[in-house]
């Protein structure tokens, strides 16, 4: 940064987010620059494709089923204007006008080209970004909560954290060659957001009896063709030891995780075969071994990335808005906006909006260049210039003052971004699919499309309520759809798609992972069968029951009645 | 074999002693894990011994030989598999100062991450070493000066210099 940067002079300038000092800035820089040298010796023959590989990996570049694809870091979610504004020229300038956006708050394009790759990692170098370890066997990007710093269930904004481990994890000497790909997630709120019981680690942020703030430490959960939920594995770790901690997880995992199988080298199968306490009692051990001081937790340093994260200039509000009170009813549709996509803020008068990347009809995710600049002066002008990528796909305006929420209604809505199915049966999470991926079995997009059209009647929605539809086109499960409420599973049968639908799953503290609810079904069926199974939650729920509390309290058999039912009535299901 | 030391190709001093062959008076030598406890038993006080160690051996059982090793040579199967490079820390964390070798194929790209963890050497094919030529093991030691991690062998950890800068 310097005193010239145009993105100083703008209102809004963003304030809580961190800011590279001339360490970090080096550092990546010197990764691009290790990243051309890699990618010129690979052209030249120095290096294999079987050899470079995992070093494309690391730099967020995969192969996929027509081009190459480029995974971009966006650090636990967090994004400036400045940065979305990048985003977009790259998209315009190395790809094919649009972005998009992950499960796992990175956003991917898809048709770049091998030899403009590290002049893409350098304009993201320019504005603090990049692609850093967003694949491959290391420490993958870090991830956490969208709400971080203004939902008001938070313990402490997890995002200081998350940078700390971010630092920590980046080209680690020791963890860059893993078994498999590692994915942390942390969380500092009552209610998780940020999906840690289905991460090979996930960070709680707790207080301990004294009133300390520490972690809960969560370790081998996990989606893929083996689901787990994870499991505690301590209680209660002390900020000034959650590195050392984490270096003991990670050694035991290292030396460990099995590496005859590509499909069993997750920690959740190390977990699952030794058990949780004979894991524990490894990482104590090794935890109690350690010179802790040599690398030890620093305070000061914690406190130096803390300190980024601190609350913008609010305005000092009552807590409800007259205004909005008012134009909530002379405008029925921004009226439904405001109240499907907004979600309380801890600071009174504001509000937390979710700008929808699902489209009745959409591809989830997608968002065009000229989106991502209506989105990053959307930032500006209503919301301290900071946006957050969510793990459902869609992007956050954490800072919204609930007066200018018709304004950035009308803002929005005129960039095809004011969908307001926040939560609702057509914000569906999905993988790319065989559309993109070299690894897809079936077809993703479609079928979020067929269903998303579906239930294009948001009055419809509004009244199913929040229930959460995920897709993924084969069993390593990116869509996320064990987790899901409703899941879809496409898989290739004798020459067809076929997709497996799974109902009571769960992503936050209380989470399981979904049945199946019977034979898998075609892709022209999936729409009915979810409409279906909607149809009968709606007949069978209580008074305020979300679809995973009908679905706990009457029980998967039932749901499996009902569609056998509808199966013999002609329903073909 | 190429040997690399201080991202230079060197002549290798050690010599790989087969299972069957007999310990011999002088020189240094190299012998396999199984071999270990008889060789610190009957070896000759004037030769060197150093051990060839899979990656997944237990560093427990070697603390015991550490006194009277000079080398220890932890073999990586595959670049892919960073099993070796815990297994360094664990060893210098044992106390081993004498010379850790990485024997596989290792890449250029990994030195940082191998001297990191307390590796002196690597031992790479004759293949490889002429695909990846001296000057890409000299620049990757000295392309990367700073890290984030702390405790690990590297020309500066970040946080010490952000340390120093902030005391400025």
């Amino acid at each position: 940064m310097t005193a010239h940067d145009p993105s100083l002079a703008r209102p809004n300038t963003p304030v809580t987010t961190y800011r590279y000092d001339e360490f970090d800035a080096a550092f990546v820089r010197e990764r691009v620059a290790e990243f051309r040298e890699q990618v010129r010796r690979r052209l030249e023959g120095s290096l294999t494709e079987e050899e470079f590989r995992p070093f494309r990996l690391m730099n967020g570049l995969y192969l996929q089923l027509h081009a190459y694809m480029l995974r971009v870091a966006i650090p636990y979610g967090t994004l400036t204007a400045r940065q979305m504004r990048r985003l977009a020229d790259i998209a315009d300038k190395y790809d094919r006008g649009y972005g998009h956006f992950t499960t796992r708050q990175n956003l991917q394009y898809n048709w770049p080209k091998l030899i403009d790759t590290p002049d893409i990692l350098e304009a993201l170098a320019e504005v603090e970004m990049h692609a850093i370890q967003t694949s491959g066997n290391c420490i993958r990007n870090v991830t956490a909560d969208h709400f971080s710093g203004v939902a008001p269930d938070e313990i402490e904004d997890p995002r200081a954290t998350a940078e700390f481990l971010r630092q920590w994890s980046s080209a680690h000497p020791e963890f860059s060659f893993l078994p498999r790909k590692f994915k942390i997630a942390v969380t500092g709120a009552e209610h998780d957001r940020a999906a840690i019981m289905v991460h090979d680690v996930g960070l709680r942020i707790v207080k301990n009896a004294a009133g300390e703030v520490g972690y809960q430490v969560v370790i081998g959960g996990g989606l893929g063709r083996t689901p787990f939920v994870g499991k505690v594995l301590r209680d209660y770790v002390p900020r000034a030891d959650l590195l050392a901690y984490l270096e003991a997880v990670m050694r035991v995992y290292n030396r460990f995780g099995r590496r005859d199988n590509k499909y069993k080298a997750r920690i959740k199968i190390l977990v699952h075969e030794k058990g949780i306490e004979e894991v524990r009692a490894a990482v104590e051990a090794e935890f109690a071994a350690m010179d802790r001081s040599a690398f030890s937790y620093d305070p000061a340093e914690f406190e130096r990335i803390a300190g980024f994260f601190t609350p913008p200039p609010y305005e000092a509000l009552p807590a409800e808005s007259a205004k909005l009170r008012a134009e909530r009813v002379t405008h029925p549709a921004f009226g439904n906006f405001a109240e499907v996509n907004a979600a309380p803020h801890r600071v009174p008068g504001y509000a937390i909006v979710t700008v929808s990347l699902k489209p009745i009809g959409g591809i989830p995710g997608d968002a065009t260049s000229q989106q991502m600049r209506v989105l990053a002066e959307a930032s500006e002008r209503f919301g301290f210039g900071e946006l957050r990528i969510s793990h459902e796909q869609n992007v956050i305006l954490p800072h919204v003052k609930q007066d200018d929420l018709f304004d950035l209604w009308k803002l929005l809505d005129g960039a095809g971004l004011a969908t307001a199915n926040a939560g609702l049966v057509s914000d569906i999470i999905s993988c790319p699919g065989l559309d993109y991926c070299a690894l897809a079995t079936a077809r993703s997009i479609p079928i979020a499309q067929a269903i998303s059209k579906r239930f294009s009647d948001l009055s419809r929605q509004r009244r199913i309520g929040k229930l959460g539809i995920k897709i993924s086109g084969c069993i390593n499960a990116c869509g996320h759809h064990h987790v899901g409420a409703i899941g879809i599973l496409g898989l290739e049968k004798k020459g067809q798609e076929s997709y497996q639908i799974t109902l009571g799953g769960d992503p936050t503290f209380s989470a399981s992972i979904g049945e199946i609810l019977g034979p898998g079904v075609t892709a022209e069926q999936v729409p009915d069968v979810i409409e279906h199974i909607v149809d009968f939650y709606l007949a069978e729920r209580q008074e305020g029951e979300t679809f995973i509390e009908t679905w706990r309290r009457i029980g998967h058999a039932r749901f499996k009645d009902v569609l056998r039912r509808e199966g013999e009535d002609g329903a073909d299901i | 074999m190429a040997l690399i030391s201080e991202g230079r190709f060197i002549e290798d001093a050690w010599r790989r002693l087969a299972d069957e062959e007999a310990l011999p008076k002088s020189g240094k030598i190299i012998v396999s894990l199984s071999r270990l406890e008889h060789a610190v038993a009957h070896l000759d006080a004037g030769v060197a011994l150093g051990v060839l160690a899979p990656n997944t051996t237990e560093p427990e059982p070697l603390a015991a030989a550490l006194p009277r090793l000079s080398l220890i040579s932890i073999v990586f199967p595959a670049f892919a598999d960073g099993r070796g490079f815990s297994l360094a820390r664990l060893i210098r964390r044992a106390g081993f100062t004498g010379e850790l070798r990485a024997s596989g194929r290792l890449l250029a790209d990994q030195y940082r991450h191998a001297l990191g963890c307390g590796f002196d050497t690597i031992e790479i094919p004759d293949d490889l070493a002429e695909r990846q030529d001296e000057s890409q093991w000299q620049a990757e030691r000295t392309a990367h000066a700073r890290t984030y991690q702390r405790g690990y062998v590297a020309p500066g950890s970040i946080l010490e210099a952000r340390r120093k800068a902030a005391a400025k």
